[in-house]
């Protein structure tokens, strides 16, 4: 038996918001609804949301859900989520919203809250005449031919969960989980994705390279240097080094152990740590004994 | 208070089944192969349950080896086939078999062993020429079940065993389902090999036993000591033993008082009609999975159209109901039963079947609180669904791709 939450259960058995919304025929006030799913894949969601046009404030959402119990737990947590919220607003909400709201979903589960973030991307484009399909396959070659699953619905889902194996991406879209012919290739856009997000953080480091540091800034940097890259050298030799001050340019450092006592350890400070510390921090820096 | 209706994944153990083991987990634990009489009393209850599990066959004693499990009983009646004519390489089956059954096929066609899985009709039964065509004179084992665990679709054995026979193959019948609800005779039976699992039938779980035709050239798959005559090595797991032995008498005796009548008149039998036939004359949009063939008397498959399986049991359970159900979320893989996606239902069917299976220990007030509480819980599922007829396209139109080959 699945592990759901009281959260789940409650609104499993006691759903808010289900069915769909007439349109009033107002002025300022629009009626549209979103679609994902199919009876084939054994669950599908369609989302009705009453949106205030002049405020894009969403007034009301209701859904109607063919699924189990999470898909319409699921289903009943995001329309209670997006009320009142705007357009752009309701864009930012990811299918971890929905599973967290619900108090956590099992993860062979979270197939049903991607399913209401969808459903809800689905609604609001439809309303600003977006094609769905189009933004879909914008880029995107089909992956998963069996449930119909493109190459962006994986990347998104991927970034979003942080999902590290094949078996996360085929528990919460689906994707390989039918014949399994495309295993291989969820598994290469998890590389990719893993590659770029390398890339970025690599970038980022090195943009902050580029700007002056903060004190703060380089005293952590030069006791980060200390600790990884230096440090280990003279542990290795039987010695030891602590950071005992920074002042301006000036870093003063005690050497303990074999290090201490050892003629060479003006040397070794001079040429090792000094050298390491001007390539990595700053080329004005200085060191010398406490 | 528990209505339990999913006699088909596990039984209670019957209380006069639980009396005759407990001494066993208690008193008498000796081993039953040492020589004194403190074993050797164990060992003679041991004998007695043997007999009494070949009185519910119709085996002979020494056709009888107890093991541990209905998978234990699969895998090694493949095994002993295979091992029995090693210049065959092709086994023949059905689509709709266990997973004790269907991931050992798979796992020899790794092998090298060619496999023909044999299709079942909207109904879920097998087609005899079909299976005529697929048994040749190089088919080491034909395998299929007696009693489908889904649907309860009874199985020609006896005219499958005939051709099997005939092309010199074994002839493995996975009887788990059967065993204990209808009669079975294996005295005059093309079946060589028969698996049955004991908490099936009002025993413990972990007990099982398999039916080798004497004769049989039958090699071990668990090797060790010389318990069951060396087919099967391992300690015996005497108080379960003893309470298979006990449960397979009952159940002798329950089937003789209703043979000796008209076969409608099983109480069994009757609940599970009155259940089924109420269903559909009160729920509109629900049709019987299998319904119309000879079925086990126990199990009714129903699928209750556009709504989901899994939810409809969440819902019975709420009512204390237990039941089972084909649709994909239920079974933890993204996919629907394989039986029900062998008869070829349609989507709109397939994910919402429940099944149904009844024991002897089921009563009327069992079947008319289901009777009473399922209208109302189709009723909200329907209405919280977006899909309430056949011709709305939207939900039909996105159908599985098929398979690249």
């Amino acid at each position: 038996m699945w592990d759901y939450s009281e959260k789940v259960l409650d609104l499993f058995y006691n759903p808010v918001n289900q069915g769909a919304i007439a349109d009033p025929n107002e002025p300022d006030v629009a009626v549209v609804f979103g679609e994902v799913g199919s009876i084939a894949c054994g669950d599908a969601l369609r989302l009705h949301l009453k949106i205030q046009q002049s405020t894009e404030i969403i007034q009301d959402a209701r859904f109607q859900t063919f699924g189990c119990t999470s898909a319409i737990a699921s289903s009943s947590a995001l329309t209670e989520i997006i009320k009142q919220k705007t357009l752009d607003e309701a864009l930012h909400i990811t299918n971890k919203d929905i599973a967290d709201y619900l108090g956590g979903l099992p993860e062979a589960k979270m197939h049903c809250s991607v399913m209401g973030q969808e459903a809800l991307e689905a609604a609001i484009y439809k309303y600003r005449g977006i094609e769905v399909e189009q933004h879909d396959d914008d880029d995107g070659t089909l992956i998963c031919a069996c449930y119909g699953i493109s190459e962006p619905r994986i990347r998104r889902v991927i970034i979003e969960n942080d999902l590290t194996t094949v078996e996360q991406v085929t528990n919460y879209v689906k994707a390989g989980g039918g014949c399994g012919s495309c295993l291989a290739g969820i598994e290469d856009l998890l590389i990719e994705v893993q590659q770029e997000r390398v890339a970025l953080s690599q970038r980022v480091t090195a943009e902050v390279a580029a700007t002056p540091l903060s004190p703060i800034q380089k005293i952590n940097l030069i006791q980060q240097v200390l600790t990884e890259e230096v440090r280990p050298i003279l542990l290795a030799d039987g010695g030891d080094i602590e950071l005992y001050d920074v002042s301006g340019d000036v870093v003063k450092v005690s050497l303990k152990g074999a290090c201490g006592g050892c003629e060479s350890s003006t040397v070794t400070l001079k040429n090792s740590i000094e050298t390491k510390l001007r390539s990595r921090v700053s080329p004005t820096l200085t060191v010398v004994e406490a | 208070m528990v209505i339990y209706l999913d006699n088909n994944a596990t039984t209670q153990i019957d209380p006069i089944v639980l009396q005759t083991m407990l001494p066993y987990l208690s008193d008498f634990y000796g081993n039953p192969s040492s020589m004194h009489r403190f074993g050797g009393q164990v060992g003679a209850a041991l004998q007695d349950a043997r007999a009494q599990v070949a009185e519910l066959l119709g085996a002979e004693t020494t056709e009888i080896v107890f093991n541990s499990c209905g998978s234990e009983g699969n895998n090694t009646a493949i095994h002993a086939a295979l091992a029995a004519q090693p210049e065959k390489r092709h086994i023949v089956t059905t689509a709709v078999e266990h997973p004790a059954i269907l991931n050992v096929c798979k796992h020899l066609e790794k092998k090298g062993y060619t496999v023909t899985y044999l299709s079942v009709d909207g109904r879920g039964q097998l087609d005899l020429m079909e299976v005529e065509a697929a048994i040749t004179g190089g088919t080491a084992l034909v395998t299929t079940m007696y009693a489908n665990n889904e649907t309860g679709v009874i199985f020609p054995v006896e005219q499958i065993g005939a051709i099997a026979k005939e092309c010199g193959a074994t002839f493995h019948v996975d009887a788990v389902q059967a065993v204990g609800k209808i009669p079975i005779n294996l005295k005059n039976s093309t079946i060589d090999l028969l698996t049955l699992s004991g908490h099936k039938l009002h025993a413990p779980k972990g007990i099982g036993a398999l039916y080798i035709r004497r004769g049989f050239r039958f090699r071990s798959f668990i090797l060790g000591g010389h318990q069951e005559r060396g087919r099967r090595a391992g300690t015996p797991n005497v108080a379960s033993i003893v309470a298979l032995g006990k449960a397979a008498e009952i159940a002798q005796q329950h089937l003789q008082t209703l043979d000796s009548s008209n076969p409608l008149n099983n109480p069994e039998r009757q609940l599970r009609d009155l259940l089924e036939q109420q269903i559909l004359a009160t729920i509109p949009n629900c049709a019987v999975n299998g319904g119309g063939t000879h079925r086990l008397p126990n199990t009714t498959n129903i699928g209750f159209k556009y709504i989901e399986g899994e939810a409809i049991l969440f819902m019975l359970d709420k009512h204390s109901i237990c039941a089972s159900s084909g649709s994909a979320c239920s079974s933890g893989s993204l996919d629907p039963s394989h039986v029900l996606t062998a008869m070829g239902l349609p989507y709109t069917i397939l994910h919402g079947s429940i099944r149904f299976s009844l024991s002897r220990f089921t009563t009327e007030t069992d079947i008319q609180q289901v009777l009473t509480v399922l209208p109302t819980i189709v009723e909200k599922l329907r209405a919280m669904s977006p899909f309430n007829s056949d011709d709305s396209t939207w939900l039909q139109s996105r159908t599985l791709t098929p398979t690249p080959t």
